[in-house]
């Protein structure tokens, strides 16, 4: 615990339970963070019933499933790195750590697509179309912007966290025997991937 | 704990992780295929009991849930728990108001 514990030994004392355990804990304020939205979501779905179906039925379901499946598949490839690391296959692990940045990539260049459509289409926050329609229909692309965009900065942020990851491996800083740093980056990129698999239907399939 | 087993191990197992990954993808593919059908009020249903199996499985097996020791699956459960006090008071409270 100590340094001078550190220093006696050649094992160094670690916690990697409790690394681990601390992520989990930061996980659950991103719980309240996008939870809170979802209350919200929840609550004018249910007054604005018919509006929310109409509106939801301008999305576009196929940019909608690709970025699922971008990101499902990106959740299985940062796992196969802790994986590839643990069977101390360090290029494999880098590999996989880069396929998963570059996922994350195609899922934002997707995005860009889709918002540059529906603005191109009027559907923006303040914009004169949106704002002659019904409330409920301006309320779910208000959602939309702000749900999916701040699950975009997540991406982003996380993007971030993984090259640094590819670093850390490049310099042995993560290695077979110490990798609760890719451990932690894994976990905050599933929680997006999970929070996409709640966004997904409520805002592309349930019409 | 675990984490000292899995070190002593020489090989880990990749397909595990490739097979909860096809169950994602063919668990995709039936809630965009439901969503095709006008179920009517069973579709929100269907699409969030899907969207909850796909969790799930995110949670257990790519985040490692499972093999974690029982405090992690207690705060889980316990963080879950609130989530879902906080749905049933704040539909209790707008489900029986009429605006």
């Amino acid at each position: 615990m100590s340094n001078q514990e550190q220093t006696a030994s050649a094992h160094v004392h670690r916690d990697d339970e409790g690394s681990r355990m601390g992520m989990w804990l930061f996980l659950f304020t991103e719980l309240i963070l996008f939870g809170g939205l979802f209350f919200v979501y929840s609550v004018y779905r249910y007054l604005h019933q018919q509006d929310f179906h109409v509106a939801a039925k301008s999305m576009n379901v196929f940019i909608g499933t690709a970025n699922t499946l971008i990101l499902l598949t990106s959740s299985l490839t940062i796992v196969l790195s802790i994986v590839a690391m643990q069977n101390r296959k360090k290029i494999l692990s880098l590999l996989l750590q880069g396929i998963t940045v570059i996922f994350g990539l195609l899922f934002l260049v997707n995005k860009y697509f889709e918002w540059s459509t529906e603005i191109g289409h009027g559907n923006y926050p303040g914009s004169p179309e949106l704002l002659s329609q019904s409330s409920g229909h301006i309320l779910f692309f208000g959602l939309y912007y702000v749900m999916t965009g701040l699950h975009g900065l997540h991406v982003i942020i996380g993007m971030v966290i993984i090259m640094f990851m590819i670093r850390f491996t490049m310099k042995d800083i993560i290695t077979p025997d110490s990798y609760v740093k890719l451990e932690a980056a894994g976990l905050y990129w599933h929680l997006v991937d999970i929070i996409w698999i709640f966004l997904f239907p409520l805002f592309y399939l349930i019409t | 704990m675990d984490h000292e087993e899995q070190v002593e191990h020489t090989s880990h197992s990749y397909s595990k992780y490739f097979l909860v990954w096809l169950g994602l993808l063919t668990l995709t593919a039936i809630t965009v295929t439901v969503a095709g059908i006008n179920l009517g009020d069973v579709t929100i249903a269907a699409a969030l009991i899907i969207a909850s199996i796909k969790s799930y499985l995110v949670l257990t097996v790519f985040m490692h849930l499972k093999t974690e020791s029982k405090t992690f699956k207690v705060f889980v459960i316990a963080a879950l728990f609130f989530i879902i006090i906080s749905i049933v008071l704040l539909f209790s409270d707008y489900g029986s108001t009429t605006i």
